[in-house]
């Protein structure tokens, strides 16, 4: 495909971003051919979103050198206004958050008229004709309607395939997209990016897709150039550059998938359960319409009927898309919500209401402690790593003298892997000076302090680059073997469950569709909702 | 590790960073320096400018007049009533032989009334009275030395109480929400409704005024602005997981609040505190100007200036006004800005 056109639709070279004294992109060239996709891979950090942001003069205050050729004309050298000719014009956009890149208080429909009344001069009766024509293109049921819908009233999916509809309203060359699948569902995935390779095709325009994610790179791109620190380490066609990866970092990137390396088989398949519940059921109160909602409140049940049981040293998989209950189930174990139904933590109950710190209740939470998914909110930035991992023990144990004090905090450190030699002054440090992985290690040295039983762990490595999550589940996995401790693993992503647990529940709407052990849940799925998952997953 | 070897100095707390940022902006640092120098001379305001001297040596005899009253013949006067220092006969006393007077900068104090001016009041700057004098005849300079003070201080007591008034009340709303966090609103709703000038000119007629009668007055209206930023940031701040994770751990309510909500939810109070410390020295201000504020005889930047406007033809009255008050609010101004600046978490460390 790419030898189809002799010149490049784009061709960069030499181009470096910095920011202050900070170079960010640091002499990377590449082309586009007319109507290639190409891929731009790389973790966070690396610069693909500020290579791709340059390219339209969006990179804000940095100072940008090199050239970008693009029909000829150098990208880089052109004033604001004529820029302002190229951007929704032959180079359109796709954002990660089409929440936050759609504006809120305008119609969808109204968005993409405008696009075409300012670059294709239609008449507002027309471009709204057209406008209803690319929603439809984009594969939202019933397009009229949806045109004057707000972007809060579509569902996410809707909301991105509008984005991309407003993106091609203007007929571009070229399509920037940056990680138009990464806010959505699993299995919506697959479907954005279907409908991108299909438009693309119609169109003949070349796509630049930004991601981390290399499955989609693998489905979707001729093309894929790899980004580090900055630099393009390795380019090639896809097939190549993941068959035989040439650059050691790529070759990183590729192994990264998680491994499992957990204990198979139950030590003691007779041992009491460290957590069971059942005919759990949580509701949320929502406001009612009208005046009936001046005196009472609606329901939404946002759990229903969920039954679960879990073993000293197994993991239990919560697998299911946003919105399913899952992170109300963590938090109805953990005692932090009104719950109905029954829950027995290392075999005894919360004592209603289990919000309330009683004497009862502060015993259990000894022995179930959670790490979130977000390492930078899961942190107070005001406090110092002593003071944020000693924190249990000044509750449980508060007669403890401050030296012994400090001396469990580094013992819980040097077991998550953080220690003085590394770290200098470690102790007085602030979150703000550790990286991604390095918080979530924190967050689990807070956890295993009061040296619980059981750990639920909410999504932990969502957050993460994939080479982190990595490590980061590795450490869980030692200190799962070390310590025999037991795991409520809750995530989106069917890889970590793979590698983690040894039975797996899958959620939709607040009720759980299927359980099982996790090799018969992953590999024979029954539900149909299962067999998607596990198929978006591939 | 990358994160540690790229920052220079690695324990810096995300205050002590915020100060830092702070400093480098040079018109808000040296803006808080000047002003730390203003409040801290017109603190010691008794010594830069007083109507008696600081030391007396009279006839090989100390005396201090400053903390005691002396007759007048103490020092060869004929009335037993305290000693005036601006009476030429008294310093021509105080001048002969070996005898010695230390005078302040400026030798007058707020109320003095110069019996024996060359020039008639109000009068224009002369070597006397460096900014001339007011219509009864009182220094300018000592006036707004004691009357900056007044302000300065009045405004410190207030921006204290409404932050911690706001600071409570918005913690209080914001962390225990639901229904505590409904009835809280309507009272402010209520409270806020209610006609704060009327109620001060209602007040300052059925009370003597005094500085402490408009403090509470005021801070028991200027606590709601403020309230509502803390409520917001606690109401944000208390779903983040770190309070969730306290709470898995088993950590009080007030603990939460305290160590872990309270430090995170400060940004915008600190934030607004020049401005709330202008707005008060404005509001002082205005009331003194109106009549209403501090009881007669205090000296006051807002009864200066309506003398200022009742005796136009005096320039130097409302003018030499005018520049303290406008170098006073700039001053904050700029800290403010700094300030805001210093705190934002978009801004870059560099």
């Amino acid at each position: 495909m790419n030898a189809a056109s002799q010149l490049p639709l784009v061709q960069v070279r030499d181009l470096h971003v910095r920011f202050g004294a900070k170079e960010v992109v640091r002499g990377v060239n590449f082309d586009i051919a007319a109507g290639e996709k190409l891929a731009l891979v790389g973790e966070s950090g690396s610069g693909k979103t500020i290579t791709a942001l340059s390219l339209l003069g969006l990179a804000g205050d940095a100072a940008v050198q090199g050239s970008a050729l693009f029909q000829g004309r150098d990208l880089l050298r052109l004033t604001e206004r004529e820029l302002r000719g190229v951007r929704g014009g032959d180079i359109a956009m796709v954002f990660q958050e089409p929440m936050t890149a759609l504006n809120p208080l305008m119609t969808v429909g109204r968005q993409i008229s405008e696009v075409l009344e300012l670059k294709q001069a239609l008449t507002q009766a027309q471009s709204w004709q057209a406008a209803i024509e690319l929603i439809a293109s984009t594969g939202i049921p019933e397009p009229a309607r949806r045109a004057a819908a707000f972007p809060h009233q579509l569902s996410g999916g809707q909301r991105q395939r509008a984005m991309i509809a407003m993106a091609l309203a203007s007929r571009p060359a070229l399509l920037l997209a940056d990680e138009p699948t990464t806010a959505l569902d699993v299995t919506l995935r697959g479907q954005i990016l279907g409908l991108l390779a299909d438009l693309q095709r119609q169109t003949g325009m070349a796509v630049l897709l930004i991601t981390h994610d290399l499955n989609l790179v693998r489905r979707f791109a001729d093309r894929v150039a790899v980004m580090e620190q900055g630099a393009l380490v390795e380019q090639g066609p896809v097939a190549d550059v993941f068959g035989q990866p040439a650059h050691a970092y790529t070759r990183r990137l590729m192994a990264s998938k998680p491994r499992r390396d957990v204990q198979e088989d139950a030590a003691n398949p007779n041992a009491p359960p460290v957590l069971q519940a059942q005919a759990l059921r949580v509701v949320y109160p929502t406001p009612l319409p009208g005046v009936r909602g001046w005196f009472r409140k609606g329901e939404f049940v946002a759990l229903q009927g969920a039954d679960l049981r879990l073993q000293p040293g197994r993991t239990l998989g919560v697998v299911g898309e946003s919105g399913s209950g899952k992170s109300t189930l963590a938090q109805a174990l953990l005692g932090l919500l009104p719950y109905q139904g029954n829950v027995e933590v290392a075999g005894r109950r919360w004592q209603a209401p289990a919000a309330r710190n009683s004497q009862a209740n502060q015993a259990l939470r000894r022995q179930i402690q959670v790490v979130f998914q977000d390492p930078f909110s899961s942190l107070s930035p005001r406090l110092t790593v002593e003071e944020i991992v000693g924190e249990g023990l000044r509750v449980h144990e508060p007669g403890l003298p401050p030296a012994e004090l400090r001396q469990r905090v580094q013992a819980a450190l040097a077991e998550v892997g953080l220690d003085e030699t590394q770290f200098p002054g470690l102790l007085a440090r602030y979150p703000h000076e550790f990286s991604g992985g390095q918080r979530q290690r924190l967050a689990v040295a807070r956890a295993l302090i009061v040296q619980p039983q059981l750990l639920v762990l909410d999504e932990p490595t969502s957050a993460l680059d994939v080479t982190i999550q990595q490590q980061v589940l590795a450490l869980l996995q030692r200190l799962q073997r070390e310590r025999g401790l037991a795991y409520v693993l809750i995530t989106h992503d069917v890889d970590v469950v793979r590698a983690m647990a040894h039975e797996v529940l899958v959620m939709k709407d607040g009720v759980i569709v299927e359980s099982g052990s996790a090799t018969q849940v992953l590999n024979a799925p029954r539900e149909g909702y299962t067999q998607a998952l596990v198929a978006a997953a591939q | 590790m990358r994160t540690a070897s790229s920052s220079p100095s690695p324990s810096l707390s995300p205050s002590r960073r915020a100060w830092l940022r702070f400093k480098r902006n040079r018109l808000g640092y040296w803006s808080l320096v000047v002003f730390v120098v203003l409040v801290a001379v017109s603190l010691c305001a008794e010594l830069v400018s007083n109507d008696r001297p600081l030391v007396v040596r009279y006839e090989g005899q100390l005396y201090f007049p400053m903390v005691k009253d002396y007759p007048e013949t103490t020092f060869g006067g004929d009335f037993l009533t305290p000693t005036d220092y601006l009476d030429p006969f008294i310093r021509e006393k105080l001048a002969e032989g070996s005898n010695w007077a230390l005078f302040t900068l400026n030798p007058y104090g707020p109320n003095t009334l110069n019996y024996f001016a060359k020039m008639p009041n109000p009068s224009a700057p002369t070597r006397d009275n460096w900014l001339g004098t007011d219509d009864r005849g009182r220094d300018l300079a000592a006036q707004l030395l004691y009357g900056f003070r007044v302000s300065v201080l009045f405004a410190l007591a207030l921006t204290v109480t409404g932050v911690l008034l706001g600071v409570v009340t918005g913690a209080i709303q914001g962390f225990f929400g639901g229904k505590t966090d409904l009835a809280f609103q309507r009272f402010i709703e209520i409270w806020g409704s209610m006609p704060e000038l009327y109620l001060l000119i209602i007040f300052s007629a059925v009370f003597a005024p005094s500085i402490a009668l408009l403090l509470i007055l005021l801070s028991l209206f200027g606590w709601m602005g403020l309230s509502d930023y803390v409520r917001a940031e606690f109401l944000r701040n208390r779903q983040l997981d770190y309070v969730k994770a306290a709470r898995a751990l088993g950590v009080g309510n007030w603990q939460i609040i305290w160590r872990h909500i309270l430090p995170n939810s400060l940004t915008p109070v600190v934030t607004f505190l020049p401005f709330r410390m202008s707005a008060a020295i404005l509001a002082l201000t205005s009331l003194d100007f109106l009549g209403l504020g501090v009881p007669p005889g205090t000296p006051s930047l807002g009864e200066l200036l309506s003398q200022g406007k009742n005796s136009i033809d005096a320039w130097w009255i409302s003018l030499s006004t005018f520049a303290v008050l406008v170098t006073t609010l700039l001053l904050l101004t700029f800290m403010g800005d700094a300030l805001r600046d210093a705190l934002d978490p978009r801004k870059a460390d560099q």
